[in-house]
């Protein structure tokens, strides 16, 4: 009986802390909605900004958004799967590759504004690719990086060794094994880490503060080469520069909405990339 | 009747580290024979089992000594690549281990890795290992449905039948009952001794009923060292070593 009590005590302790969890959440997005709903139209969606930002649309913004994570998970992938596959089955287990292991995992806690900055000294002084959508895709790139790498490396981990064994006693190579047997079987593992990055990099300002993102270009980006407008970075100028704070305002929220839906419909699809895949053979 | 020697090993050790898992194992299996490895579980069965097909290999830290010869050639010979003794050599493992693929992918993938295109030819294979298997008339219908979603049984039929696709000449069983209930354990018996006419067979199992019944020559292994190697009616009616007939009569193990 007492037994029973502390028992129903705890599961509403833990039913209690999850509504806290939803009304948070749910409130995140009532919120941005409302504000959001006010500015979005059909104008807005497909129309560049006129009048000093305080009127028009945001599309050369969600544009360059697109571009930017496009590109940093262009370059990031395959490096990330790259290193990971390496890492996880053909490095000997040593002192040194579990020191690499370490600072991959470091890295994931370095703070996005000091990405920024590497960026402005490596791409855009150095390399001298300038302001542009390169930059801005390299260094965010890096910050999907460790993402990738940890995901992937967690993926591949979690394929039993018992299927490598069975294709390898069939005169099967290692990278056979690797190539046929152990992707395909870490892929759903591998997409959540690519769809967990979409959503840092599409939200990521600091990185591209430096390296990518202008407060206002005349049109859509012509090359990799040229400076683009930013949701994240957007926001940020419409909030604190500009001439009419109110108007302003209203625009921050619609793209605050947007930029929530794009990480929401990249997630969906890779989600469903996962289901699908699931699906077939589970 | 007589048998050529298929496998020869002479004088083998191998060791994990520094622990020695075999010790001097000396022993001839026949061709197109069953050869039963039984003994108590630690005393290298298995780890014998899978230097057959060089898997052991893959253990880091391990080595051996001694030599091992798969129709007179030395398979540990540096020139040999353990990818072509491990197509020669098949093996069925302990739990089944289906890929998670379609059935058809299942069968045809050692086909493939071994750079056969033809399709028609890769889908006659299936077929015919599928049936040398005895799975044919209860998958035929269902070939590209996920390997995953059969029994326990019919997997490891599944996984005899990726290894009768490849074309190997000796197949290596590693306690294939040892998760299967009776009715699936008899098939595999029955399988067992219907393979039997075309490869030669090792098996590794703590039944010894099981070993009784499927093999015509059965090894006794204890602690790493071969006790007593004949033939299976010997081994089970009159056996030379004490630690064989206690272990046969289950007073240890």
């Amino acid at each position: 009986m007492k037994k029973n009590i502390t028992q129903n005590i705890g599961f509403l302790m833990l039913f209690l802390c999850m509504i806290v969890t939803i009304i948070f959440l749910g409130s995140i997005i009532y919120f941005i909605s409302i504000r959001g709903f006010k500015v979005i139209s059909w104008e807005f969606l497909t129309q560049g900004p006129r009048m000093g930002m305080t009127q028009g649309g945001v599309l050369p913004v969600i544009i360059g958004t697109f571009y930017l994570t496009l590109g940093a998970i262009f370059f990031a992938l395959p490096l990330g799967l790259a290193c990971a596959i390496y890492l996880c089955e053909y490095s000997p287990k040593s002192f040194v590759v579990n020191l690499i292991r370490i600072s991959i995992n470091n890295l994931a806690g370095v703070p996005s504004v000091v990405f920024g900055l590497f960026g402005l000294a490596v791409f855009v002084n150095f390399f001298k690719f300038g302001v542009s959508i390169l930059s801005g895709s390299l260094t965010l790139g890096m910050l999907a990086l460790p993402l990738i790498i940890s995901a992937s490396q967690e993926a591949l981990t979690a394929v039993p060794q018992s299927i490598r064994e069975a294709s390898l006693s069939l005169g099967a190579t290692k990278w056979e094994t690797i190539k046929n047997i152990v992707l395909p079987t870490a892929l759903p593992g591998i997409l959540t880490g690519v769809i967990l990055s979409i959503g840092r990099v599409a939200g990521e300002t600091a990185p591209i503060l430096f390296t990518a993102a202008a407060f206002y270009t005349r049109g859509y980006p012509k090359s990799i080469f040229s400076e683009v407008m930013a949701l994240p970075y957007h926001i940020y100028a419409l909030m604190t520069e500009g001439t009419h704070p109110d108007q302003q305002k209203a625009i921050a929220y619609g793209c605050s909405l947007i930029l929530l839906f794009m990480v929401l419909l990249i997630s969906g699809i890779a989600i469903t990339l996962r289901q699908r895949q699931r699906g077939v053979h589970v | 009747m007589y048998n050529k020697i298929k496998i020869k090993a002479d004088n083998v050790n191998f060791f994990y580290g520094k622990a020695q898992a075999l010790k001097n194992i000396t022993i001839d299996m026949l061709e197109k024979q069953v050869t039963a490895i039984i003994g108590p579980s630690g005393c290298g069965k298995s780890t014998f089992i899978r230097l057959l097909n060089r898997m052991d290999e893959l253990i880091p830290n391990s080595s051996m000594t001694g030599k091992i010869c798969l129709s007179g050639v030395d398979i540990f010979n540096c020139l040999c690549d353990p990818v072509d003794i491990r197509k020669r050599v098949g093996m069925v493992f302990q739990k089944p281990n289906p890929f998670p693929k379609s059935i058809f992918d299942n069968i045809s993938y050692g086909l493939r890795v071994n750079g056969i295109k033809d399709k028609l030819f890769i889908e006659e294979k299936v077929e015919d290992a599928l049936k040398k298997a005895a799975l044919w008339q209860e998958v035929k219908d269902r070939l590209h449905e996920s390997a995953l979603k059969l029994s326990g049984g019919q997997q490891q039929r599944l996984c005899i039948a990726r290894c009768l696709a490849v074309q190997s000449e000796v197949i290596l069983f590693d306690e294939p009952c040892a998760s299967l209930d009776p009715i699936s354990t008899a098939k595999i018996e029955e399988l067992i001794l219907e393979l039997k006419k075309d490869y030669t067979i090792v098996i590794v199992t703590h039944n010894m009923q099981q070993a009784a019944r499927v093999s015509d020559y059965t090894a006794f292994f204890l602690l790493g060292e071969l006790i007593e190697f004949g033939k299976t009616q010997d081994i089970f009616t009159k056996p030379n070593d004490l630690r064989t007939e206690a272990y046969i009569t289950g007073r240890f193990g």
